[in-house]
């Protein structure tokens, strides 16, 4: 299966959603990206059982952190994808990609940072 | 341990306003097992802040720091190499530790970062819950260890009330009436007679009543 998805999209791997903590997600922020979202597996698929459920609920808190700092919280979300499900994963990657470009930008990044992002909004 | 929450963001901003460079100070005892005031979470407000500046076009310039603990002085006086290196200090203690911090380094602006709001326990992961209110006589062994102090909506002392309906209390349907939780407990503990004795009225006064209280164990001082 030779599927594309958008280059924008970095991928950061994790050994499980339940990893990821609202620091990492706040400090990816910092570092100028314009949206993250993780990509779990299916709720009842977790190898260390809750991991994914307990991504989902962080994810609704750094929704709550966003807004605190006056960005969208749409620039956070959360997927399960199935691990199999190679076209599903190039979906989601463009769905949140054409989502964070209706955002624009993000407002928190350096201007330098900002010439170099107009590249990928303008593309 | 001591429960608290950290304060709104906004509040926090406008605390720190004239500030560019501060130091975030944290807290490894309660206020880190309640999630409010750790590691992580000065790791999470110090982000927070260095985004909503970078957004205001505003530099600001953070330290992260966390102590054992925020109440003896061996611990604050950590930061006496760098403090003065920070135009303010933002401490995620309790409001003793804040104080504390405070009283060790007076020419310094310390300011809160978190609402200290009780004494209590974990009920499970995330959820804490309050137990004591410091009232300096204890009267759990009177009240088959449920204290009527703290978690009684108007501290009765002869409860309950006439607003305890299905054991719950009328200020909240949500929460337990403690006078059905004491009469529950003696029930178990064989101990009900005791609820027909009349609890004098409370002497208060090793609560607040005489303002700040001081413990003192003479055979530990140094000096
Ligand atoms: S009776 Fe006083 S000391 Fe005892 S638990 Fe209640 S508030 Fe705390
Ligand atoms: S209902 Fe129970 S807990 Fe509530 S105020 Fe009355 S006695 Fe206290």
């Amino acid at each position: 299966m030779r599927l594309s998805y958008p280059t924008n999209v970095k991928i950061i791997k994790v050994p499980c959603t339940g990893r990821v903590d609202a620091v990492t997600v706040l400090k990816s922020f910092e570092s100028g990206v314009d949206g993250v979202y993780l990509a779990g597996c299916e709720i009842g698929d977790c190898h260390f059982i809750k991991g994914n459920i307990r991504a989902k609920k962080r994810v609704v808190y750094m929704k709550e952190l966003l807004k605190e700092v006056g960005l969208e919280p749409e620039r956070v979300e959360m997927y399960h994808i199935a691990t199999s499900d190679g076209p599903r994963f190039a979906q989601v990657a463009k769905e949140m990609t054409e989502k964070i470009r209706a955002l624009g930008p993000s407002p928190v990044r350096g201007p330098e940072k900002t010439e170099e992002a107009k590249e990928v909004f303008e593309a | 341990m001591i429960v608290g929450n950290r304060k709104p963001l906004e509040e926090i901003q406008e605390m720190i306003k004239p500030y560019k460079k501060i130091l975030i100070l944290g807290c490894r005892e309660c206020i880190t097992v309640c999630a409010a005031g750790g590691e992580r979470e000065v790791a999470v407000l110090a982000s927070e802040l260095k985004l909503s500046r970078t957004k205001e076009g505003r530099e600001i310039e953070i330290k992260e720091f966390t102590l054992e603990r925020q109440c003896d002085y061996e611990y604050i006086d950590q930061i006496k190499p760098f403090v003065d290196e920070y135009e303010a200090v933002v401490s995620m203690a309790c409001g003793a530790g804040i104080q504390y911090t405070a009283e060790r380094f007076p020419q310094k602006i310390v300011l809160p970062a978190i609402n200290t709001t009780f004494l209590g326990v974990t009920l499970e992961q995330g959820v804490w819950s309050e137990r004591c209110q410091g009232c300096g006589d204890c009267v759990l062994h009177l009240t088959g260890g449920i204290c009527p102090v703290a978690r009684c909506a108007k501290s009765l002392f002869n409860g309950p009330c006439g607003g305890s309906s299905n054991g719950k209390c009328e200020v909240n349907k949500d929460t337990d009436c403690a006078w059905q939780l004491i009469v529950d407990r003696l029930k178990t503990l064989g101990q009900l007679d005791r609820y027909e004795d009349i609890i004098p009225a409370k002497d208060w006064k090793p609560s607040r009543e005489g303002g700040p209280r001081v413990r003192i164990r003479e055979d530990l001082r140094l000096d």
